[in-house]
């Protein structure tokens, strides 16, 4: 059949280049569409920080502008003045970064110990692990409100880092990062008289730097981006999160809707340039849930 | 002898140490995690207003929830949201998949970053850029079908809309992620049965049809059940955009969950709200896995 076809091609020519030019088409219309996708999920961000330079009236005017016609920085003052964006913003640094370093600590700890030892009830706590993963975590918030009220951390930021900073998917990427380590390593460093966490430590912890990279970015992202939860616990309009403060600032009497895309713009920042520079490490983070399979 | 208690203790330091290095987290982990989630169960079978008073009830929680029209309405509407990203978020994002796998396509790092960075963007954030998109009046998306001489469409203002609105907002966001997950699957079909099926006469359809779908079932397995679990989580985008309105029309299980508790104080309701979510989520998860022949032997 193949050689049917050549000798058709040989004898007109015509099959082969209706054949190309099918190719080259199909191909336009996919890089097309290609650059459709992108312009369709650039357009929202271009908007929302073309809204932030717009006088609110200008936002709610026709015709619509991409670009602001009178600049004005005046959504960046209001902000700032009349609310504690400052402090919601120091807030979520502080509450991502420790939630962030003990959920590391926790899962590396963790990963390394089922990772590396054979001991019994290991595969029963693995099993209770894999078996919380799938729980959705609502069930959770009403019991753990309760026991934040009972353990006086409401408007605290121990409400915000502790509770969701032993998550069992870090420990299952962790285990499987540490199990690259080769076994010999270790147990040179034991020859060696090296005690069990320092071999934790200084052997495997150094040569895990990009499992801890991934874990680091995911666990700060999904702080950062945090809202339910925040939410639920967060009263105090000086404790909150930059993501919640900004979720706030719409109501039935603040729409200023420039302010409200200024508070966005600036708290979306850190974490897209976050993200531009290190994408591998992101993209490997979030869609690690696939390797399992 | 000496030695030999030093090499006893090294044997029992091997010993403990495992236990020493899961400990922290398991302590965390039984506090937050699995008392909770028993604590839940148990406020489930009581009437609890706020933090007073506890009267057993056994199920009638559960009954109520049964017969209680607005979690109908919940439930409906979050099915709608899932039926929404499964049937059109999924193939979507397969066909960008396919599309990011041509190996003629350049660029390829770029375009893969450009539909991720919604991700990574928080929810709210993203509710709150698309209150600018769908607003009725002053919308980007309005402004679009009016320049193409199409008439505006109530994106959030009318109940028949409200959740179609939030159903393409989840594409917008999601798809990129998934796309990355086909893609990550399309990467690991070897590449020989594509060439030994085109020695065979076998064109691109089925090539797509009879190598790239079956090899790819279990990343289709788990994007299905990813999204599923997802969806029946939705909580943020409504919230900030339509508040679960117009008419409940976006209310979802969560969001109802949420307002039982915290509005209402109704504890022991709203926990039975979360088991009801534990049970739809893990029996829809089961019914994908039997679906796809997961328990079947003969599967590889």
């Amino acid at each position: 059949m193949a050689a049917d076809q050549t000798v058709t091609a040989a004898k007109t020519g015509t099959p082969v280049k209706v054949r190309a030019l099918l190719t080259g088409a199909g191909r336009l219309l996919v890089l097309l569409l290609l650059l459709g996708g992108v312009f369709l999920t650039a357009v929202p961000y271009i908007y929302m920080v073309s809204a932030t330079f717009k006088p609110n009236t200008e936002i709610y005017s026709i015709p619509i502008t991409l670009w602001p016609r009178n600049v004005t920085y005046f959504n960046y003052q209001q902000l700032f003045s009349e609310f504690p964006f400052a402090r919601w913003y120091g807030n979520s640094v502080l509450v991502a970064s420790t939630r962030t370093l003990l959920s590391v600590f926790l899962s590396a700890l963790a990963g390394f110990g089922f990772a590396k030892y054979r001991f019994p009830g290991r595969n029963v706590l693995l099993i209770v692990l894999i078996a919380t993963v799938m729980l959705p975590f609502q069930v959770l918030l009403v019991p753990l409100f309760i026991e934040m009220v009972r353990f006086r951390w409401i408007d605290t930021y121990w409400a915000v880092i502790v509770p969701f900073a032993a998550n069992a998917f870090h420990i299952f990427l962790m285990r499987q990062y540490m199990l690259s380590v080769p076994d010999e390593l270790l147990d040179a460093a034991r020859i060696d008289g090296c005690s069990e966490f320092r071999i934790f430590a200084q052997v495997a912890l150094p040569l895990m730097k990009p499992g801890l990279a991934v874990i680091s970015i995911l666990a700060f992202v999904q702080s950062w981006n945090d809202f339910l939860w925040p939410l639920i616990v967060l009263n105090d309009i000086n404790m909150f999160t930059v993501n919640l403060g900004v979720a706030t600032m719409v109501g039935p009497y603040r729409i200023q809707y420039g302010t409200v895309m200024a508070g966005s713009f600036l708290s979306t920042l850190p974490i897209v340039i976050f993200f531009l520079t290190m994408q591998r490490q992101f993209i490997a983070g979030l869609t690690s849930g696939a390797i399992k399979l | 002898m000496l030695r030999n208690l030093r090499l006893s203790w090294d044997r029992n330091q091997r010993k403990i140490a495992p236990y020493l290095f899961v400990a922290p987290f398991f302590v965390l982990f039984a506090i937050f995690l699995a008392y909770p989630v028993i604590y839940s169960l148990v406020l489930s079978f009581y009437q609890a207003r706020g933090l007073g008073s506890r009267t057993f009830v056994g199920l009638e929680n559960y009954i109520e929830l049964f017969l209680d029209r607005r979690f109908h309405k919940a439930i409906i509407n979050t099915t709608y949201y899932a039926a929404g990203s499964v049937f059109l978020l999924s193939p979507l994002a397969l066909l960008l998949a396919l599309a990011l796998n041509a190996k003629w396509l350049k660029l390829k790092g770029l375009f893969r970053v450009a539909f991720f960075v919604p991700v990574i963007t928080s929810e709210v954030v993203v509710a709150l850029m698309f209150a600018l998109v769908f607003d009725q009046d002053f919308g980007l998306l309005n402004a679009g079908l009016r320049a193409i001489g199409l008439s505006a469409i109530p994106w959030l203002r009318s109940p028949a809309w409200a959740m179609p609105s939030i159903i393409l907002l989840g594409v917008w966001i999601w798809l990129g992620l998934n796309a990355l997950y086909f893609l990550a699957g399309l990467q690991n079909i070897d590449q020989e049965y594509y060439e030994a099926a085109a020695i065979d006469g076998a064109n691109q359809f089925q090539l797509f049809r009879y190598i790239t779908i079956p090899l790819l079932k279990p990343v289709i397995l788990f994007v299905v059940i990813q999204a599923i679990v997802g969806s029946y989580q939705l909580f943020t985008q409504p919230w900030v955009l339509t508040g679960g309105g117009p008419q409940d029309a976006t209310l979802t299980i969560t969001m109802y969950l949420y307002l039982q508790a915290f509005r209402f104080f109704n504890m022991g309701y709203a926990s039975a709200i979360g088991y009801a979510l534990v049970v739809i989520i893990l029996t829809l998860s089961l019914i994908q896995l039997v679906a796809f022949g997961t328990f079947r032997r003969e599967d590889a």
